[in-house]
Formats: C-alpha cells, structure tokens, sequence
C-alpha cells in the first residue's frame, strides 16, 4: 500500500510536468489573470483547449485517430492532477466532452462523427445537454418538450431548464417526446441540434445564490433534420443512459472552502468562551469534516489504484457528491454562526475570508440537487451498488399523456 | 498510485475469511455471550495460534512470521466482521506492539516468543474510574519497583498472564510490564454491555513492575501504543459495519410489508445507502492509517485518530440501524444483530472514546498548521 506512481506512470507524469511547466506558462504570459464567465475568459480556455489538442493532452483516453491522446484512464488522471496543480482547470469542455460527444460518437453516422468530434477535441465548438424540463427533473423521462415529424424534418416546440452554458453552446443533444401514446420512457427520441439558431431562446436563470451560470432554453418551432437523429425514433431514452452515465463523474467534485479555510477563521474569531477554535463543540465538527474530506481523497486514490492496475474501478466513487455537497453547506453554515452578528454581511470587502463561507452557503442548496439530487444518488446507490429493488413505477404501463401531471 | 490491498493480501484476507466462517460462526461467538464463566472462545484462540496470527508482526527472530502491518489490518477487518470471542486486540495490537515498539531486548525476548506460540495473553491497565486518565487524576504508583493500585476496567483482564498497566513513579505517569501471575495480583470478572469480550477489576498490592519505554513519558508511551492500535481496531470496526449492511440488506430483501420486499421502500434503501456511504468513508480512512503504521509514518496520530473516528461512527451507524431494519426480530437475543451492537460500543470505548480522538485529530492538525 502506498502513494507512489508506477514507473511508468510516473515517466508520463514527468512528461505532462514538463510539458505544463513550459505551456503553462507561455499560456499565462499570453492571457493573464482573467475573470471567469467573461468572453475572454473563454478565449483563453478555448485557446488552452486547442494548445492541449495539438499535444494529445485533450480527450487523453480516446482515440489519436479522432484528435484524442490515445491514452489510458489512469494517465487521464495524472495530467488532469498537474494541471490542476498549474491552476489550469476551465470547466467549460467538461459536460460537452464527457457526456455530450461521446453520445454522439455512439449513435451517429461517420459523416457527423467527422464533422464534430474534432473541433469539439480542440475546443472550437462547445456542447450542452438540454435533458432538465420544469416537469422533469429526477424523473427526466416525464420531458414534455415535443418534436412532430414533419417530411424529413422534425418541428420542435417545448422547455428546457438548468442548462449549463447554453448561451456560450454552439451545439446540444436535446431530449425530446416524439410519441406520446406510448409509456414515458418509449416515447422519446434524441437529437443534436445547433444552439445559435434562431428558434433557439436561451434565457439565464437567476438562481437563489444571485448567479446566473444556468438557463431556460425555449424551442419555437424548432426545425431540425431527420439526419441529426441520434439514435433510433423511441429509443432516446437509452441514448440518454449512454449520456447520464457520466455525469456523476463529470459533476464529483466541489470547490468552495474546506476544513482548513473554516480552521483558519476559527483561530481568528471570538467564541463565547474564548477563542473560537477552543470551542469543543466546533473541534469535534472540525474533526467530522476532516475525516469526511480525507475519506473522500483516500477513496479518489482507491479509484485510481484500480485504474492503474487496469481494472474498472468500484462503486465507491457514488458517495462523493453526497457528502461534498452536505459538508459544503454545514460547514458554511456552522462558519456564519461562528461570525455570529457579522455573518449576516456578504460584501466580499467586509465578510471574513472575502465571503466565501456566505456564498458557499448560497450555492450548497444547488449543488445538493445538481447533477442527482441526495435523493436520487441515494436509490442509485441503493440499487446499483446494494442491489435493492427499484421503486414502484405507477407510470410505468401508462401512455405519458394519461400520467397525472398535477396540473 | 497502490492504495488498496494486494493480490496477495486480499488472497489472506480471503482465507481468514473462510476460516473464521468454519470456526468463528455464531454458536462459537454465543458460547462466549450465553456463558459468563467462559471469557474466551479458548478453542478459537489454539486455533488463531496455529494459523500464526498471533505473531504476524512479530519478526522471525521471536519466532513470529515478520509479515507487514498492512496483512494484519486484513486479519483484523475479517476478527471485526466475525465478532471473533478472543483477546487479541489485547495480545497482539497492544502487548506486542507495544513491547515490538517500546521493550528492551529482554522484554522483547521474554514476551514476543510467548505471544507468538500462543501460551502468553495480555492486557492494557489505564483506566482507573468513569472519564478520561490524566496525569493528576492516576492513582496507581510505583514504587522501589513495586505497583500497587486499582485499574477498572481492564479488558481481558481476568485472562491476560501480562499487563501493560500505567502508573505514577515518582510523580510522573511511566508505562510498566506487569507478570499478572505474581504474588499481589488480584482479579475480579466485571459484567460488561458485550460479554463477547471479558473485563476485570485489577488490584495490584506491591506487584514486581518492569518500566517499558522511557520514565516521566508513561501517557506519551500510552498514547503511541494507542495509535498503532486504532489503526487495526478501525479494521475490526470496519468489518463489522459491513456485517451489518450485509445482515440488513439480506433481511430487508427477504421480508415482505404491505405486499412486497422492504427492500423496495425508500425509507429502508436511504438508509442501506447512508450506511454504505458511511463505510466507504471508514475505510479509505482505514486504508490511510494502514499505509501510516506500516511505514511507521509521522503522519500515523492524524491518520490513526482519523481511522477511529471514521470507523467508530461507521460501526455504531450501521449496528444500531441494522437492528432497525430488522424491526422486531432486531432487538430479540436470538438474532445476531445485537452482538455487534455489542461489539461496536466495546471497540469504541477500548481505546479511549471517539470524542477523545476527536480532540486528538485537531490538536495534531493544529500542531501541523503551526508548523
């Protein structure tokens, strides 16, 4: 048992080292420091994506031929760690290329798999997923978002909500209904379609946080050809499993502050009987946190033990976002407290720590329903990895438009 | 990156297993409960012996096997899960390791060799009331080589043939080696909430004490030895959390409420599914202090507080839920939930209570930050 990378693992990361050390660095002298969600912000992503391109460090587990590095998983990890350590982690490409593309590459012919997947790979283009409606969140399936087949076309008209990056997307998969006759999960059908399109109305969400990093997008007459099909008429929802199965991995880890930023505040701070990281009560906390955070790293290192061996790794990765999301907003929470009158303040020139506990506070209610609710992730669990029975579908033999909607 | 056990590890682990399924079944565990005067299953402890667990550390010098603790840790997660009736906790994650760390060569030779042959049970003497031992508050003392005092509870107590019993020599806390079959010595057998595992009254009246480790630094000492031990109890706890998810899964798919398996019922799979998450948290923490002690790193009392925290919940969750999920049947004597209810209260108090680890884990990580 150690931390220790094989030699050959080793050898790449020196690679990957050497290779940031140098681009990494040619990259900042080039772009600076920028503000996130800006569009230069995303000219410099892009440009980074196309740099790691070029170097066969994008997409390092597919494929050379289609513009990926041709590597392993585990050499997917290691550069993914030293970029992170080079402070070069934009999230822009994630949902596009881990769920997105890859959908497409599976059910589209080589056409459309030639005309996307690399520009996809050097960042040219970047993907959403339109699957969340109003009436369909954890229950995805119940998509109202109608497309009627008209000749070789289809007309789209319909909702969806929660999409991330939809007004910076050039292209989406959009999950659609094509036959409401038949149970919710027979009646869909997938589809790429191209966001800029007129019929295409994004509309930023403002969350609960202030934010606005998700939208509505609204389809009015959406017209898009029979070819951007993915996947058989009524078969979409299988498409959709093909997308979703990887999105805990591409949504897993949080940022926000940690055990170590609330112990720095807690050694500066006034607890009603002295010092605050003195009180027993925020120590034993303190304690749950760390374990809870430790056992998180410790389980990534488990996940990437079996990587390295070659083996598919276990189901252990499933409890990261639960926890994560639940500490994020105890912690938060528990560091307000602590501020006690003050921490009712969220301007980042008087809240400690620049408001980052009150803003992690904001944001943890998103984080616990993105991407599987705690609910949600708790039945996967349950069924996927325990083996329990699923639940009981009251819809299941029911066509969608006889299923009570409440409204 | 190798941060899981190896082929070869998991190969051992595996027979324990099924070693411990042919001799360490219920009925053997219940003889122990259902019978006071029996304070260990003695046919399982020959038997531990002849596999040579009993000195799987000790190195080959002392006639032990001289494995790695990482091996031990596998044998102690399978002891966990099987509820195994026998000290050795006690005999092998204290006395040997304490003495392996802290004896002199003749306390290494005259202890290791027994332990390791089976013939020598030991014990740790701390704990002289309710509440945690200071150095203000120990009692027990040392005098011209001679211990006199009362440790209460002292677990397999009644059985050890040596103690490592703390006491004041001299004003200050040393750790002593103990001959508990020397005039002196009296026992006495004190009910406790898991019969499983037995524990004594201990008065010492001018018993012969050999000092272990360096005088003045008794609670240093104690609190080293406790380290390395928490680390294999954390694998023991482990252990018998996944029983108990397993004993409750397999329940809840059999039973049927309101025309069909509990399984299916979401109150019942969240709660399948928080024990799990709990579990996976207990052991990557489990997995890092089995790195720690087996390479005797500096980080050993964060990773090892850490390793008793997470697996002390885990266990307690899962054992007072399991019961839970069994309903009615749960709380009867005759279903086996109870024995690790049992069990999780004994290996979470042993070596001093989670909340006393708590504090550990962040006065370390305050040392560490100060640094």
């Amino acid at each position: 048992m150690d931390f220790n990378d094989s030699p050959e693992e080793a050898a790449y990361r020196e690679k990957a080292r050497a290779w940031l050390a140098e681009n990494a660095a040619a990259h900042r002298a080039q772009f600076g420091e920028l503000k996130p969600n800006t569009p230069e912000h995303m000219a410099a992503a892009k440009a980074w994506q196309a740099t790691k391109a070029a170097a066969g460090y994008a997409c390092i587990t597919w494929p050379a031929a289609i513009g990926g590095g041709g590597g392993t998983p585990i050499q997917s990890v290691i550069f993914g760690q030293e970029e992170g350590k080079a402070g070069l982690g934009y999230g822009y490409f994630t949902i596009g290329l881990g769920m997105c593309v890859p959908t497409v590459m599976a059910f589209s012919n080589t056409e459309t798999k030639q005309r996307f997947v690399s520009p996809a790979v050097k960042g040219e283009e970047i993907w959403c997923q339109l699957f969340s409606e109003p009436a369909g969140g954890s229950d995805v399936a119940a998509l109202r978002t109608r497309a009627v087949k008209d000749g070789d076309e289809w007309v789209i008209n319909g909702q969806k909500v929660w999409t991330t990056g939809a007004h910076y997307c050039d292209y989406g998969i959009l999950l659609t209904r094509t036959d409401p006759d038949v149970p919710k999960h027979k009646g869909l059908t997938m589809f790429w379609i191209d966001m800029k399109d007129a019929a295409v109305e994004c509309r930023p969400i403002h969350q609960m946080s202030g934010g606005r990093e998700f939208n509505e997008v609204y389809f009015t007459d959406l017209r898009v050809k029979d070819s951007q099909r993915l996947g058989e008429v009524g078969d979409g929802w299988k498409v959709a499993l093909v997308t979703l199965m990887n999105e805990r991995l591409a949504v897993g880890g949080s940022s926000g502050p940690n055990y170590r930023e609330i112990m720095s505040l807690a050694r500066e701070l006034t607890g009603s009987t002295g010092p605050a990281i003195k009180d027993n009560a925020f120590r034993e906390k303190l304690a749950d946190w760390y374990v809870q955070s430790e056992g998180l790293k410790f389980t990534r290192f488990r996940t990437m033990t079996a990587l390295s061996r070659g083996q598919t790794p276990g189901p252990e990765s499933s409890i990261g976002k639960i926890i994560a999301a639940n500490q994020m907003q105890e912690l938060a929470n528990t560091a307000v407290e602590m501020e006690d009158q003050y921490g009712i303040l969220v301007d980042p020139d008087q809240a400690p720590a620049e408001a980052a506990f009150q803003q992690s506070l904001m944001w943890a209610p998103g984080l616990r329903i993105a991407g599987g609710t705690d609910e949600i992730l708790k039945n996967i669990i349950a069924e996927r990895v325990l083996g329990l029975p699923g639940d009981v579908r009251v819809d299941k033999d029911v066509a969608f438009k006889d299923m009570p909607t409440g409204r | 990156m190798d941060f899981d056990f190896s082929d070869d590890q998991k190969f051992l682990k595996d027979e324990a297993r099924k070693f411990l399924d042919g001799r360490c079944g219920p009925a053997v565990v219940r003889g122990v409960l259902d019978h006071a005067d029996r304070a260990f299953d003695k046919d399982l402890w020959a038997a531990v012996a002849e596999q040579g667990w009993l000195g799987a550390c000790i190195p080959e010098a002392y006639n032990g096997l001289g494995l790695g603790r990482v091996e031990l840790c596998a044998i102690a997660e399978e002891l966990g899960r099987a509820v195994a009736p026998i000290p050795f906790a006690s005999t092998v994650y204290v006395l040997a390791e304490g003495i392996m760390a802290f004896g002199s060569e003749a306390q290494k030779s005259a202890v290791l060799p027994r332990i390791a042959a089976g013939e020598l049970i030991g014990c740790l003497a701390t704990s002289e009331g309710p509440g945690v031992i200071t150095a203000s508050s120990l009692t027990t003392r040392v005098e011209n080589g001679k211990l006199t005092g009362v440790k209460i509870p002292v677990t397999d107590g009644d059985v050890a043939d040596m103690a490592l019993v703390l006491a004041s020599e001299g004003g200050k806390p040393a750790l002593f080696l103990v001959d508990l079959k020397a005039d002196g010595v009296s026992r006495e057998t004190l009910k406790s909430l898991d019969p499983t595992r037995s524990v004594a009254k201990l008065t010492f009246d001018g018993v012969a004490a050999e000092r272990v480790g360096e005088a003045g630094q008794g609670l240093e000492t104690v609190q080293a030895i406790l380290d390395r031990a928490a680390v294999l109890l954390a694998f023991e706890q482990l252990g018998g959390a996944d029983k108990c998810l397993e004993m409750a899964k397999d329940y809840a798919l059999g039973r049927y409420a309101f025309g069909r398996v509990i399984a299916g019922y979401q109150a019942i799979k969240h709660k399948l599914a928080d024990m799990y998450v709990k579990n996976e948290v207990a052991r990557s923490n489990a997995y890092y202090g089995a790195w720690a002690l087996n390479v005797d790193a500096p980080e050993l009392p964060i990773a090892a507080s850490a390793a008793r925290i997470a697996a002390s919940d885990a266990f307690w969750f899962a054992s007072k839920e399991s019961i839970q999920v069994h309903g009615g049947m749960g709380f009867t004597w005759d279903v086996d939930c109870h024995l690790y209810y049992r069990r999780s209260r004994q290996l979470s108090l042993v070596a001093g209570a989670p909340r006393v680890w708590k504090e550990r884990l962040v006065s370390q990580l305050e040392q560490k930050n100060a640094a």
